[in-house]
């Protein structure tokens, strides 16, 4: 479980997370969705130690990670995986070497082995014959499939995805939706999605956050979300101009 | 007033802020050395892209420099008759003081700036907390393997850039101005000490270090977008190449 209690965070003068609350069921999908720059990424990387709180705490399973020392925080980040708005593959190396550099560096499996095993994760995320080709060369789609890949294959107890179908088309962004709820169906990780992809998400994510001005507005079912009788929700959802949320455009 | 005073603070205690930073990130990166050097293979690759690919524009400037050496030196020394010392004048301007500052900026300008860009878009594009989120240190993979290389490397360079500056002055004190080329290298062999070498050796090791290390945490704390990456790579040039000049007269005064 992971919780996150009266978290603030400011980059300068600008506050982005204001007394952040919020608990992160176990085994189970919680999206995370509100208005561009609200800080959504900001709290994910919280969660995983990237980034530490002015203020607040983080707990991961029950362990406050707030203040570790970079070994003990190491240990904690052994449970988790991260897939990154845009992959954050490595540049320098092919999709093979991307894949399987977490099995090279953090295990004694065998070459072999490690073919094998980056092989089944390619294949389970429908990828085929990219093994040779560098990120550069694959379209935003794969990137994601990849970096889902690599994300998934030391069976992490904690998966955060980070926009995973931002910049996407409607179809592909429907696929990665659908494999990332089948693989969390498969594997029983504890997800958290930060996301725009209304209504799409509702149909992955067991649980809904709305995150609004550094705060959780409302948390809930998707279907409580959905019904939702808060101004500013009902303004998200529907994608309205009109309402207290301020599109910035004039 | 109340205004400037907090300008004039804020700026103190930032670039307090950054200098602290800056100790701290080169005090970690020598621990990491010690405890987690890097694979052999990551660090061989950073030899060949420091040292290897830099060996054309080392010699290339160690000629040129030997060959003015050798032509300055000329006129100086004749001026007194005494143009027998040319070989001495030129070894000694060079393995003492040009050979390891004139090295360090070449390898200042093709592989610290390379070093930064590098770094500094893999922090851009998320790939270090890529890194970071595997539990893997990125000081590991991508800090230790360039400072081990820098630090095999430099002492290297400044010894061909040497070899190449003396042989650019013996063309042509001896081939074009016609100086006696026995005496270019006896002179230069009775002059110059174990102690001359040893300290262009030390001064090269520790620029290797200064490279590595301006490089690397120019790099790993750029900016945002391309912009910031631009700004870390030419602020990491200029900083590196007068921390080189700075730390030379140290250096120099406490080895004379």
């Amino acid at each position: 479980m992971i919780e996150l209690i009266n978290v603030h965070k400011s980059f300068g003068s600008q506050t982005v997370l204001n007394g952040l609350n919020l608990t992160i069921p176990v085994g189970k999908t919680t999206a995370v969705i509100g208005p561009s720059g609200e800080g959504k990424s900001v709290m994910l990387k919280h969660m995983i130690g990237l980034l530490q709180p002015d203020q607040g705490d983080v707990l991961v399973e029950g362990t406050s990670i707030v203040g570790l020392r970079r070994s003990q925080l190491n240990q904690v980040r052994e449970k988790f995986a991260m897939v990154f708005q845009n992959a954050a593959l490595f540049d320098s190396m092919t999709v093979y070497e991307n894949v399987a550099f977490p099995l090279e560096e953090k295990t004694s499996l065998s070459r072999s082995e490690i073919e094998d095993r980056v092989a089944v994760a390619l294949q389970e995320v429908g990828l085929k014959n990219v093994n040779h080709k560098y990120p550069d060369e694959l379209s935003g789609g794969m990137k994601k499939r990849v970096g889902l890949a690599r994300a998934l294959l030391l069976q992490p107890q904690i998966v955060l995805f980070d926009e995973p179908t931002t910049g996407l088309d409607p179809v592909i962004r429907r696929a990665i939706h659908q494999l990332i709820k089948e693989t969390q169906e498969k594997f029983g990780f504890t997800a958290v999605i930060v996301s725009h992809d209304i209504p799409d998400i509702f149909d992955v994510a067991h649980h809904i956050a709305m995150l609004y001005r550094g705060e959780i507005l409302q948390f809930g079912t998707p279907s409580e979300i959905q019904t939702s009788e808060h101004p500013v929700v009902r303004q998200f959802i529907s994608g309205s101009l009109d309402g207290p949320i301020n599109s910035g455009v004039a | 007033m109340t205004h400037f005073l907090r300008t004039i603070g804020r700026g103190t205690i930032g670039q307090l802020q950054e200098l602290g930073n800056c100790g701290q990130f080169l005090a970690y990166a020598l621990y990491s050395i010690l405890r987690r050097p890097g694979r052999p293979v990551h660090i061989l690759k950073q030899v060949n892209f420091i040292g290897t690919k830099s060996l054309f524009v080392i010699v290339l400037t160690a000629a040129f420099t030997g060959m003015v050496l050798g032509l300055q030196g000329y006129y100086t020394l004749t001026k007194f008759g005494s143009e027998g010392m040319l070989g001495t004048a030129v070894a000694l301007s060079l393995i003492r003081e040009l050979g390891p500052v004139l090295s360090a900026l070449m390898v200042t300008g093709r592989a610290g700036s390379a070093i930064t860009a590098e770094i500094g878009i893999m922090r851009i594009s998320e790939q270090i907390d890529a890194m970071e989120t595997m539990a893997l240190d990125p000081y590991k993979y991508l800090i230790s393997p360039k400072f081990i290389a820098a630090m095999i490397s430099m002492p290297l360079l400044c010894g061909i850039f040497d070899v190449v500056g003396i042989y650019g002055g013996w063309v042509v004190g001896v081939k074009l101005l016609g100086v006696n080329p026995g005496a270019y290298f006896s002179e230069m062999y009775k002059s110059v000490e174990w102690k001359d070498v040893y300290s262009g050796f030390v001064k090269s090791y520790s620029f290797g270090i200064i490279i590595a290390w301006i490089g690397c945490y120019k790099g790993y704390y750029a900016g945002h977008g391309a912009e910031g990456v631009s700004k870390a790579t030419t602020e990491s040039v200029v900083l590196t190449s007068v921390l080189i000049l700075v730390w030379d007269y140290f250096l120099t005064s406490v080895l004379l």
